[in-house]
Formats: C-alpha cells, structure tokens, sequence
C-alpha cells in the first residue's frame, strides 16, 4: 500500500545512514523534499546518483548530510562545477566511489533482477576501476581470451524523486525516463513527490501505462507542486537558470552557502 | 558582409566535417559545441539531400528520440547502433587518455571536476570519438594525465572497438593513429602557427611542422549556424546560444 503524506511527514520518513538514490537534476530530481531533508537535519547519507548528481546532491553535501557518495559526476550544468563537492572532496570529507554511467545503471539492473553483479564492457585500463573494491575483472565464462568487468549489485534502501503526476492508488508517471523506473525497481523503497495526482487511475489508459511505475515499488507520495525547482522537471519546465547561477556563487563559500539556504527557506 | 567567422563557428563547422558520413551522433550533458556541430552536419545533409543524420542531444526533450532513459544510449552503444560521440576533458594526454576527475592524487584531488560520466565506457564502443577541448594550453594538454577516466588503446584481451578519433581544440585539430597510439597534427586553426601549437602541447605528436590551415565554412553554412543551429540550441543551451552571433 502506498501512503499519501505531506512533504514534512516524508521528510521524516526517510532515515540518516541510509543508502539513497537519487534522479539527475532536470529529470526526477527531488530538491524540493531535499531541502526539507537538510531541514531536518538528516546525517551520514550514503547517496547514489543515478547515475550523476546535480544542485540537490551539492545542497546535501553542502549540509554535511553526506558520508559516502558513489556517481558518475557531479555537476551544475551550465552553471558550472559543484563548489560544496569539490570542497568535500578537497577536505576529504566524504567518502568518493567514482563510477561511470552505465556501471550505475549495470549496479541497479543487478539489484532489480536480484542477482548480485552484472557484466560490462569497457572501463578496463581506467583509474576509475582501479579505486573501486566492488568491481571486479573476470574473463568471459563462454570465451576464455575475453577480459570483462562485473560491477556488484547496488540496491538503495530509498528511491528519491519527483515525477509529474501520480494516482490516488500510488501509480507514477514517470513517461519516458526509463532510468528513474530503473532506479525504483532496484531500490527497496519509493519515496516520490509530484507535480498533482489524478482522482482516476493511470493505468487504465494503455497508451500510457508503459510509462507508468506501479504502485507496487511505491511507498509513499507526497504532492509538492514545483518539487523540481530550481533545477527542471522533464517535458514539464525547465530549469532556473538564474537561480540555478546564484546558488552556485553563493555556495562558492561555505558561509555564503548558507546564507543560501537560509534565504531559500525564509522564501518557501 | 556579415560579421566575420568566431573561433567557436569554426570549430562547429569543423566538428560537422569530422562527423562525416556518421548515421547516429550522440551528445553529452554540457556539451554546446558538439551538439551544434552535430546538428549543422545533420541541416548541411538535409539541404544537400544527403543520407539523414540522428542525433540524440542526452538533456533535449526536441532532440532525442530515447524512450528507454538514459541506459538506451548505452545500449546503443554495446549493440554498435551509436557511430560518433565526445569527450571532453580536464586533461587529455599523448596516448589519448582523458581525465575527467581531477588534478593531483585522487581521492582528494585540490582541482576535482564533475566526474568520469560515460567515458570509461563509451570509449571501448563508439568507433568515432572525437576528444574536444576549447583550451589548448599545458594544463590541459599533457604528457600524462593524472587520473585515467577512459583509457585511450587496450590490449587485445578487452573488446574495443571505439576509441579516439580526433582532437580538436581552439588553435588545432588532431587525428589519433589507434596502432600508434599518437595524435598527428592535421591542421592549425587561422591566427595559429605550427611553432604555436609545440608551444602550447604538452606531448609529442606526428607531423609537428604541419602547414595545412583549418577550413572556415563558406557564408551558407555560417548563415545557418548563425540561424537555424542557434535557435536549436537554445532549449538546451540557452546561455550559450544566447552569446552566438546572429540576427537579432
């Protein structure tokens, strides 16, 4: 069964030391319900980006709410670099596993499936599985001359993300992104925040339920109306660039980083 | 006369030349260089009556016909439907290796950039990668980078059938020779010299003393980067096409 609560009571719903995943910025980000998770003063986060990380995962390192963060990138787009990101990194203050984008993808693939790795091509001969404990080269069982990597299952605790609309019965419309349904499946549980929900049920409508993610995966929803903002919710609006740019020279220092998010809540 | 060619128009228009005869190109996050070069090859075909060009802008709603997320480029890639893509790169090395992490010892690198993203993948799979790097300097053209994201040529134990294909940066394009394993200057952009380009790189190459100077496009094809490309661009890189010149 899928809980209908308030953004708050989700907020609280989501536990410190938890391993979370996260949407890209501009896709299913959630930095709505982010900014109440830092509110709330969460801790010891083990975040991964599936499979990069944008304004939301900067606010959350920002927080200090982050131990151990495993993406692909960290990123503002346009706006540039992620200054509260680099700075951990710099201070060594969160745990780093790099990765590249389809060994995220190839991690959660596993844990939907339930097996505990999957195989994967390329990455052999870069630093990036050198640092990784949890990927392995093995030679192809079927071709003894081929080396190939396997990357171990990676299975959230909680799926985080903002979506256009959901039902009444706790079915999500995701549309296209196949990644964030990817993301859900593989996590123990759905946390999701949406734009509105529907009184009638969205799978009735065939053209429009293979971009639906069932109810099933989904353990709460939360309406939170521009839950995407500043960064954008696809094929419904765009990022803010503009505040998108003021966050990143704000957050260039640590102190100008809260001033931030002080004036953020003050507004919301 | 119209305002004379940009550094950045030529290097679009040199990105086109380069994806010549590609039937799907694929472009990264942050990326505007490549994704209107990418989609001038694709207007240039389309008025010439050539053979139609796909491009998936990753980050485009307009241009990207992916309904499986982001994991479909990927796919694509492995199955060889994908036949050009681009790396950047904090720094790019004599071997064609690229680092997209950072400067100095990892983990806790003074200068980190965004991450690895698809690289250490899409390298091994997407026959023509073209590196692209606007700063031609030491810093970012260097004997060794300090972080592998995505080595530039494997031994033959691993599958590859990707790898680098050019360089090109504001003063120069390179090709890479994948026996070799080395860049061979091709030509040097107007305004730069081949002296310049040996002052300005930080490993060795082939045909250090290249006289050939990089092509500018004819006027058709800046009125249509000037057009129809910056209007393409600017669901996805507004800022970006904001600062090109054009009407208006």
């Amino acid at each position: 069964m899928t809980d209908f609560v308030t953004p708050r009571e989700m907020a609280e719903m989501i536990p410190s030391g938890c391993k979370l995943g996260l949407a890209p910025d501009d896709y299913a980000a959630a930095p709505g319900l982010v900014r109440m998770l830092i509110d709330r003063g969460i801790r010891d986060l083990h975040v991964v980006c599936a499979p990069i990380g944008g304004m939301q995962v900067d606010m959350l390192i920002g927080a200090g709410a982050v131990a151990t963060l495993e993406t692909s990138a960290v990123s503002l787009g346009e706006a540039g670099g992620a200054p509260c990101f680099s700075r951990a990194v710099r201070d060594g203050s969160i745990r780093l596993r790099d990765a590249t984008c389809p060994a995220v993808f190839a991690g959660l693939t596993a844990a939907e499936k339930g097996v505990p790795f999957m195989p994967i091509r390329g990455i052999i001969g870069s630093d990036v599985l050198e640092k990784r404990d949890d990927w392995k080269v093995t030679s192809n069982p079927f071709d003894d001359g081929e080396k190939i990597v396997v990357v171990s299952a990676i299975q959230p605790d909680v799926a985080l993300f903002h979506a256009p609309e959901a039902d009444r019965f706790g079915n999500v419309r995701l549309g296209r992104r196949r990644e964030t349904m990817l993301l859900a499946h593989a996590s123990k549980r759905a946390f999701v925040t949406v734009e509105r929900i529907s009184e009638t049920s969205l799978l009735e409508d065939e053209k429009m339920a293979a971009g639906v993610l069932p109810a099933i995966y989904v353990s709460a929803v939360a309406q939170l109306k521009n839950g995407g903002w500043p960064t954008g919710l696809y094929a419904e609006y765009p990022r803010d660039g503009q505040e998108v740019e003021k966050y990143a020279r704000a957050a260039r220092s640590p102190e100008g980083f809260q001033a931030y998010m002080r004036g953020a809540r003050s507004a919301a | 006369m119209s305002e004379a060619c940009t550094s950045r128009e030529l290097m679009i228009y040199t990105i086109s030349r380069l994806l010549k005869g590609v039937r799907h190109v694929a472009v990264g996050q942050s990326s505007p260089m490549p994704a209107a070069g990418a989609m001038l090859l694709r207007a240039l075909n389309q008025r010439d009556g050539l053979e139609h060009v796909q491009v998936s802008i990753l980050g485009s709603v307009k241009h990207n016909s992916f309904t499986g997320g982001a994991e479909e480029l990927f796919d694509c890639a492995a199955q060889g439907r994908l036949d050009a893509f681009f790396l950047g790169g904090g720094q790019i090395d004599g071997q064609g290796n690229v680092n997209l992490v950072g400067t100095g010892d990892y983990p806790n690198n003074p200068v980190r950039w965004p991450g690895s993203f698809g690289s250490a993948y899409l390298y091994f799979l997407v026959p023509r990668v073209i590196l692209f790097r606007e700063e031609h300097s030491l810093r970012s053209l260097v004997e060794r980078v300090d972080f592998v994201s995505a080595p530039g040529v494997t031994d033959e134990t691993v599958y590859r059938r990707g790898g680098p294909h050019a360089l090109l940066t504001n003063a120069a394009l390179f090709s890479f020779d994948r026996e070799a394993g080395r860049f061979r200057l091709e030509s040097t952009h107007p305004g730069y010299g081949w002296r310049d380009i040996r002052g300005t790189t930080g490993f060795s190459y082939d045909n250090e003393r290249c006289e050939v100077t990089t092509p500018l496009p004819d006027e058709a094809t800046l009125t249509l980067i000037r057009g129809r490309i910056r209007e393409e661009l600017r669901e996805c890189y507004p800022q970006f096409a904001g600062n090109m010149p054009g009407p208006n």
